[in-house]
């Protein structure tokens, strides 16, 4: 079996035994970046020479008798909203173009600690503002399931390099499902820490208070184990938990939920859900059940307001973070002929630099943060996400984990909803409450859609701290079906 | 400015009018790192080299606040006698200016961390009570140079270079009540109460507090109500004041101009002014009636501050001896007069005299000195006394050489002058200028017998009993040696020459 096919877990065994070595692995990684992306657009920059160079240091120092992480040689994908020392880094936005941080962010540093081999960043929504990869100012991502589909968003490039066979892992960062919704789509694992369980230093903010960092791989396992690479605290980031970061590894290692109470949320049904999906999730509820959990209705009432309260935190949040791409100090500057003031060079710069997408939300949010609009708009969300986090706790007295669908519709063909907000921002229905609460939740691959035969993916949220949870649920299911369909998911898609 | 002016005589405005103050000072905290970065706060570093990815707001940074900080804001609120909040939050001040990396400011909105306490300030015999409205903590801006054009303003400038070295210093900003009932000595109240916060600050050791180097920046806001009203006036605040003489000034000023201006029947408008040292006056600035709207929302980037009670019960009992307190002991244990007392408070004198006593000197002398000549000297070279070249150890060893005996005062002063220009210790002074009094009793009576010869006549006259005639003869040796003899022992030696007993 090609070495792309492997797991991130086989590969690092088939490296610590010294089968192979990590530049053969890199160099195969490589060349299939350069076979497959051409057809996915996932990455905005690829540096293979430097990613060979890491390559070459993992192998030195497993030479040299060094004790190496879990993942050392593992090779990874970077969403490209990370700042990295050794690369550009640009948010998908034409503001940053050819912007070389002069610092890595704490992820980033992380996984170089770990000896994980970053082969380049990938595409984005610009500012993770968006579901479908469309809003990246330079390319769409396609959908490597079918290629005239978006792989979701935010973080589609990254999601599309790892069901592409590209790269056994990447990062993502969840504002309101941009890591769950784009694994749904394309049939991977993507996990959604606790807030406060991984660091944003060095994440490009879009909105302060629900940006996540988080993994996507192609099993659960996997996932747990980068999980544990770049999760824990870190002084950098006021909001980060100062608390251990939850076992996320051995849960996945025990895919057992006998006993387990498991709930579905009744409000996340019904209007607006393709029946492909429904029909996937029942499957799921069905699975579970015959693990021996014991699965009951929960309603979290409060859900249904989640939507529009996100639309105006998010954006409010964003309005006030993205002041900060002005022409003064970095990225784009247009205008500056030497006649015209500080202030019209930040007005046509910022006019030019951001898209659409980012524009609308800062003007939304301008809007909301407006004295005399302040407690109509942000102050009654707050009050909104306060409802929701009571109606989390509520729901845990009850239950162990939460269930719904990740997405209500499968993948969506490239431009459907391009020019329709509304309908892109349904998308993200049934992720945003675990942003607000701040909650971990996981996507993991559930079946095929009847209608489109593209792949659906099954939501598990846990409470705060309890992300060892999702992992743990999410291994039993993934073990499940996958004896069901006789290996995993992705083995359905087409080949690239 | 095109316009000219019209002031009402100071009198005359305060016959018909009735001031309200308010005052906002920013203090800069002497924090060895900035408010929300490890980058480093000494001023007059070479522009734009204690930055990082935080303060300069680089995507991605993230702010972590500074315990210290928040520690001295509080302890500044307790010395105000305000209450502690046991839980608060930062809050994002958002207006685009190129000074402000993020293009907003972290401040405190409608969380302060401290509330409604007050400071009592002494003005002519009087406490006066001002209201402290809130006490909170922010970060400093950057500072713009704006090259070329005529004000130094941004308007008319060919272009502008930023220094982000001040850029998240920590700031916390002190507001008071409006002062109502401070009648015609509002502006002595106000620069009293810059005064004492001042000395507050010292003694709490959280800031330097030099208002030359903008560590301690005030707002003045003024209005004015006709006499029999209770109607507060449109108010205006004077940015830039940056000295306590100004403080006062600025208050006048603006007295009068608003006097001026309602009695014609105008409208004073709602607006920032600026206060200009030189002339003493204050000219229009940024109209506030389009008033500007911040977006404050809480700052989702930092987790709230709550400071655990138990925490804050021990900063306040290790809180240092307040300044009206220790003036109060000190001048019992001076022996001092109010008006002394009050004389040295402003010249600013206290810390210094206090210092020269603890380095040996009595009390009466460490402040003869200090508020006599050493006044006279920074007076003339128009700076404050803590800035001329000469410690209070120094003032104590010519003290301690006065009272030896080895100087006189005249000898002393000149002692003081070498020190102030530089030529070294007091000791290294009467070496190099050779300022010993002469205790060599030959050289004495060498140089009182050539006096003697040279003034027959005086002579003559306390031979013949008029001894009040020698005082001519004294003077004449002091002159002689320059100063350096020792008076008392020359009359003793010339009246025995002369044969008159004393
Ligand atoms: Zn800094």
């Amino acid at each position: 079996m090609s070495l792309t096919r492997k797991s991130a877990a086989e590969l690092a065994a088939l490296m610590a035994s010294g089968e192979v070595s990590a530049v053969e692995v890199t160099q195969a990684h490589l060349d299939r970046v350069a076979e497959v992306d051409p057809k996915i657009n996932a990455f905005l920059h690829v540096d293979a020479e430097a990613a060979l160079e890491q390559a070459r240091a993992i192998d030195a120092r497993r030479a040299a008798g060094e004790e190496l992480g879990p993942l050392a040689g593992v090779p990874i994908a970077h969403k490209d909203v990370f700042t990295t020392i050794d690369m550009p880094t640009t948010a998908g936005s034409r503001i940053l173009e050819g912007w070389r941080p002069p610092y890595d962010a704490t992820v980033t540093r992380r996984l170089r600690e770990a000896g994980l081999v970053i082969l380049g960043k990938t595409n984005l929504d610009e500012f993770a503002m968006g579901s479908s990869t469309e809003n990246s100012a330079y390319f769409p991502t396609r959908n490597p399931w079918d290629l005239s589909r978006v792989p979701g968003g935010s973080s589609g490039g990254s999601s599309a390099a790892v069901a592409g066979y590209v790269t056994p892992l990447s990062t993502g960062t969840d504002t309101g499902g941009s890591i769950r919704q784009p694994a749904a789509v394309t049939g991977i694992v993507g996990m959604k820490p606790t807030y406060g369980g991984s660091s944003r230093y060095g994440l490009i903010a879009f909105a302060s208070s629900l940006d996540t960092p988080g993994p996507f791989a192609r099993n659960v396992l996997d996932a747990a184990l980068l999980h544990e690479a770049f999760s824990g605290h870190d002084p950098l980031d006021s909001t980060s938990i100062d608390a251990p970061v939850p076992p996320v590894v051995e849960a996945a290692r025990h895919p057992d939920v006998a006993g387990l109470r498991v709930g579905v949320v009744k409000e996340f049904a019904g209007e607006g859900y393709q029946q492909g999906v429904l029909n996937r999730f029942h499957d799921s509820v069905e699975l579970l059940e015959s693990l021996g959990a014991k699965v009951v209705e929960v309603s979290c009432p409060s859900f249904t307001t989640a939507l529009p309260a996100y639309y105006l935190i998010a954006p409010s949040e964003c309005s006030s973070n993205l002041a900060r791409f002005d022409a003064m100090r970095y990225g784009l500057r247009v205008g500056d002929d030497g006649t015209r003031s500080a202030e019209e060079v930040m007005a046509l710069t910022r006019a030019a630099g951001f898209g659409p997408e980012v524009k609308r939300r800062i003007m939304l949010g301008t809007y909301a943060l407006s004295s005399g609009y302040y407690d109509a708009y942000y102050g009654q969300a707050q009050k909104v996400r306060t409802l929701i986090a009571r109606d989390f706790e509520a729901a845990f007295q009850q239950v162990d984990v939460l269930i719904s669908p990740t997405t209500p519709t499968t993948a969506f063909p490239i431009g459907e909803r391009a020019d329709d907000p509304m309908a892109m921002y349904l998308a993200d229905l049934c992720t945003i409450p675990a942003n607000l609460a701040g909650n971990a939740a996981i996507s993991v691959p559930c079946g095929l859609a009847d209608e489109d035969g593209l792949p659906v993916g099954l939501q598990i949220m846990a409470p705060v701290l309890g992300d060892d949870r999702c992992y743990r649920v999410g291994a039993a299911v993934e073990k499940a079906f996958e004896s069901r369909w006789n290996g995993p998911l992705l083995k359905e898609a087409p080949a690239l | 400015m095109t316009t000219t002016t019209t002031l009402m005589p100071y009198d005359e405005a305060l016959e018909r009018y009735e001031p309200v103050l308010g005052l906002e000072t920013h203090v800069e905290l002497g924090t060895a790192s900035k408010m929300f970065c490890g980058c480093a706060t000494t001023f007059g570093a070479a522009p734009n080299t204690q930055v990082c990815p935080v303060c300069l707001a680089l995507p991605g940074a993230l702010p972590v606040a500074n315990e210290k900080a928040i520690e001295s804001t509080i302890r500044i609120g307790l010395a105000l006698n305000c209450s502690i909040a046991s839980w608060c939050r930062f809050a994002r001040k958002n207006y685009f200016y190129p000074d402000m990396p993020k293009n907003y400011q972290i401040s405190q909105y409608d969380e302060p961390l401290c509330t409604d306490g007050y400071l009592d300030v002494e003005v002519d015999g009087t406490v006066v009570r001002v209201g402290i409205e809130r006490v909170h903590l922010e970060e400093d801006t950057g500072k713009s140079t704006h090259v070329g054009g005529a004000t130094g303003r941004i308007h008319g400038a060919d272009y502008s270079i930023v220094d982000y070295n001040r850029a998240g210093i920590p700031l916390v900003e002190i507001v008071t009540k409006p002062i109502e009932g401070a009648d015609r000595l509002a502006p002595e109240v106000a620069r009293a109460y810059v005064t004492e916060l001042r000395e507050l600050m010292r003694a709490l050791g959280v800031s330097d507090v030099r208002m030359e180097e903008g560590s301690l920046r005030c707002d003045v806001n003024v209005s004015l109500m006709p006499r029999g009203s209770s109607e507060w006036g449109t108010r205006t605040e004077t940015k830039n004041v940056n000295s306590l003489r100004s403080v006062e000034r600025a208050v006048r000023h603006e007295i009068e101009r608003q006097a001026a201006i309602l009695s014609e029947g105008g409208r004073i408008v709602q607006e920032t002014r600026h206060f200009h040292e030189d002339t003493g006056t204050t000219t229009s600035g940024r109209s506030k009636e389009e008033a500007q709207d911040y977006r404050y929302f809480p700052e989702p980037d930092l987790v709230p501050i709550a400071p655990d009670p138990a925490w804050v019960a021990e900063l306040k009992a290790a809180l240092p001896e307040l300044p009206s307190v220790r003036r109060k002991r000190l001048q019992q244990e001076w022996g001092v007069s109010d008006l002394d007392m009050q004389a040295m408070h402003n010249a600013d004198a206290i810390d210094l005299v206090e210092a020269t006593v603890a380095a040996g000197a009595p009390p009466a002398d460490a402040r003869k000195w200090w508020m006599g000549e050493l006044a006279r000297r920074a007076n003339e070279a128009a700076v404050p006394l803590s800035d001329l070249r000469i410690t209070p150890d120094q003032v104590a060893r010519v003290c301690a050489l006065v009272a030896s005996g080895a100087l006189n005062d005249k000898l002393a002063r000149q002692v003081l002058e070498g020190v102030l220009e530089g030529e070294g210790t007091p000791d290294e002074v009467v070496a190099s200028r050779g300022l010993q009094i002469v205790n060599d009793e030959g050289e004495l009576s060498r140089i009182i017998d050539e006096v003697l010869a040279a003034n027959a006549d005086a002579a003559d006259k306390v031979r013949g009993g008029k001894i009040a005639a020698v005082g001519a003869l004294v003077g004449g040796v002091m002159k002689a040696s320059r100063g350096k003899a020792d008076a008392a022992r020359a009359r003793e030696l010339i009246l025995e020459k002369l044969g008159v007993s004393a």
